[in-house]
């Protein structure tokens, strides 16, 4: 467990390990012995605790979201799946040449009501993880969340989407099968589903690889998830050659959950449990729930047509630019500007 | 040239990038490239006719900043198939980019929705679309629009490719075909329909343009 332990948890950590000696029956009878009031110890401690989080939470760096979206203990798609649905059935492949483990997905009820379900899928245990890709899809995985997301639409069933990868795969089997291809016709089909879609960025929402399962009518984020262009790593190592400055990028590249409310990215960020999702994820699951169940309440209401419009137009709007006048343009242009 | 001579009329020529995150030199960044190109931005777009048959055009800069598609390049290009839509005409993209670009984060990240969702709706409304992959078309150009045409050509040797061949011969320890992640190998794996000099492009657009333009033409 130790190796799970961000650096800035530490002191969580140690105070917890404390907490948790003090209850073991061995330190009860010796405080007994000594006449010590060690249910107030205990409580003390746990009131350290609390603040200790709220203190290293309250100002957590980019860096910092970053690392507690990566956690090795941050629950996964199925860890929500299996807590917010009554049921779910995983179906496989996509019909074409294989079944990704990166991605998965299937038809599930959420309070008795029938909706399909896709979403990255990572690992937890180095076996799984590698099974898995590290969350990394390939083609056949963004085609299998394009068939589900397909045979939803037949059956009017609303698409829920987590997503939660550092990227695409970007290896030969990658691009032999039309990785691009796939996440590019995936945004297509999306952008023009006669469906609600709510999308629910859990953990990394990893450039290309994140974009091609979230297109949606919806797009909500957990507050520590991060949402990027390229990772910080990526980013640090082109512009200043020094993957080490990975920290200074994660700000540059505004990819907190903050960040993307205020850029117009999301719609709506979910508060997390005191410490993260990773220390409570039934807690964390509760929250998508109600959110879910929220935005299909409200996206019910509205005709296949217009979701289809308005989709169009959340993502058509998307982006800032200046417009010059034809005075300002024709001194911006230069007459050597002739590329056709 | 590729287009009739004298036919290209710039569309959209007053869009310009800002710096929608305060991202480190980006504005330095943007001035040396438009000083280099005298381009406004990696992307020109505009109405032209080949062969005569009329067709909205674009065409993607590499100099400009590598080509990378921000929020200007992104609504450039949904603009074009949004007129298209409107005009019924033929779109013709020639991409030459390394991807997205990173100084304006998610919001770039977002074209690459954007131009796939134009590209579906410009479909739905019966236009056709003819993307071009030039040197080099990846990234998230490669992996949205670009990817989307309903006939695919490739110039010879262009590197073309999701992640760009550096990072994939880091990840695989060179153990790569020699053509990975050119227009030849996307040609083999069925992602690109022809491998088109730029001697022959006009040729092959004015052939397929007057295919699309006939079928309109009495199809309705």
């Amino acid at each position: 467990m130790a190796a799970n332990v961000l650096d800035f948890e530490r002191p969580i950590r140690d105070l917890e390990a404390l907490i948790d000696e003090l209850r073991t029956p061995e330190k009860r009878a010796e405080a007994e012995a000594q006449g010590l009031d060690l249910d107030s110890e205990i409580a003390r401690l746990e009131a350290e605790l609390r603040s200790v989080i709220e203190r290293i939470f309250a100002r957590l760096t980019p860096w910092e979201q970053t690392l507690l979206s990566r956690h090795p203990n941050r629950p996964y798609t199925l860890d929500y799946v299996h807590r917010i649905f009554d049921d779910f059935l995983e179906l496989s492949g996509d019909r074409l040449s294989g079944n990704d483990e990166a991605v998965v997905g299937g038809p599930a009820f959420l309070d008795g009501r029938p909706v399909m379900v896709i979403g990255h899928q990572k690992g937890r245990e180095l076996r799984e993880r590698q099974q898995r890709n590290f969350g990394s899809a390939h083609a056949e995985g963004y085609r299998k969340a394009l068939r589900l997301a397909k045979m939803a639409e037949r059956f009017r069933r609303p698409l829920i989407s987590f997503v939660d990868t550092s990227a695409a795969a970007a290896d030969l089997a990658a691009e032999e099968r039309g990785v691009s291809e796939a996440i590019a016709t995936n945004m297509a089909v999306f952008s023009g589903l006669r469906i609600p879609i709510v999308v629910i960025v859990i953990g990394e929402g990893g450039s290309g690889g994140a974009i091609g399962l979230a297109v949606g009518d919806r797009v909500l984020m957990l507050e520590h998830a991060v949402y990027s262009v390229i990772p910080p790593e990526g980013c640090a190592a082109i512009l200043w050659r020094d993957k080490n400055r990975a920290p200074e990028a994660a700000a540059a590249l505004r990819m907190t959950a903050r960040d993307a409310l205020e850029l117009g990215v999301v719609e709506e960020v979910l508060p997390e449990p005191l410490g993260g999702a990773h220390r409570d994820p039934a807690g964390m699951a509760a929250t998508i729930k109600e959110a879910i169940l929220r935005h299909l309440s409200e996206l019910d209401k509205v005709s296949a047509e217009k979701l289809v419009r308005t989709r169009y137009r959340r993502f058509r709007s998307m982006g800032r630019w200046m417009e010059l006048t034809p005075a300002e343009t024709a001194e911006a242009e230069q007459p050597q500007a002739a590329p056709l | 040239m590729t287009v009739d001579p004298g036919s290209f009329e710039e569309t959209d020529g007053n869009l310009v990038s800002v710096d929608p995150l305060g991202f480190p030199e980006y504005p330095e960044k943007l001035a040396k490239a438009r000083e280099a190109t005298g381009l406004t931005e990696a992307i020109v777009t505009g109405r032209a006719t080949i062969e005569e048959v009329p067709l909205i055009i674009g065409a993607a800069d590499f100099g400009f900043m590598g080509g990378s598609m921000g929020s200007v390049y992104g609504e450039k290009v949904a603009r074009a198939f949004e007129r298209a839509a409107e005009e019924k005409k033929a779109v013709v993209l020639f991409s030459a980019s390394g991807g997205a670009r990173m100084q304006e984060g998610l919001l770039a990240l977002m074209q690459m929705a954007k131009t796939a969702a134009a590209v579906r709706k410009a479909r739905d409304a019966g236009v056709p679309f003819i993307s071009v992959l030039t040197s080099p078309t990846t990234g998230g150009v490669f992996a949205s629009y670009a990817s989307l045409g309903d006939v695919v050509l490739a110039e010879p040797g262009a590197i073309v490719g999701f992640a760009g061949r550096r990072v994939g011969q880091q990840e695989l320890g060179g153990q790569l075909p020699p053509n990975f992640q050119t227009s030849e190998f996307q040609y083999e794996h069925g992602f690109v329909d022809r491998i088109v000099n730029r001697k022959d492009m006009r040729r092959i657009l004015g052939f397929l343009l007057r295919f699309f333009a006939e079928g309109r033409r009495n199809g309705g």
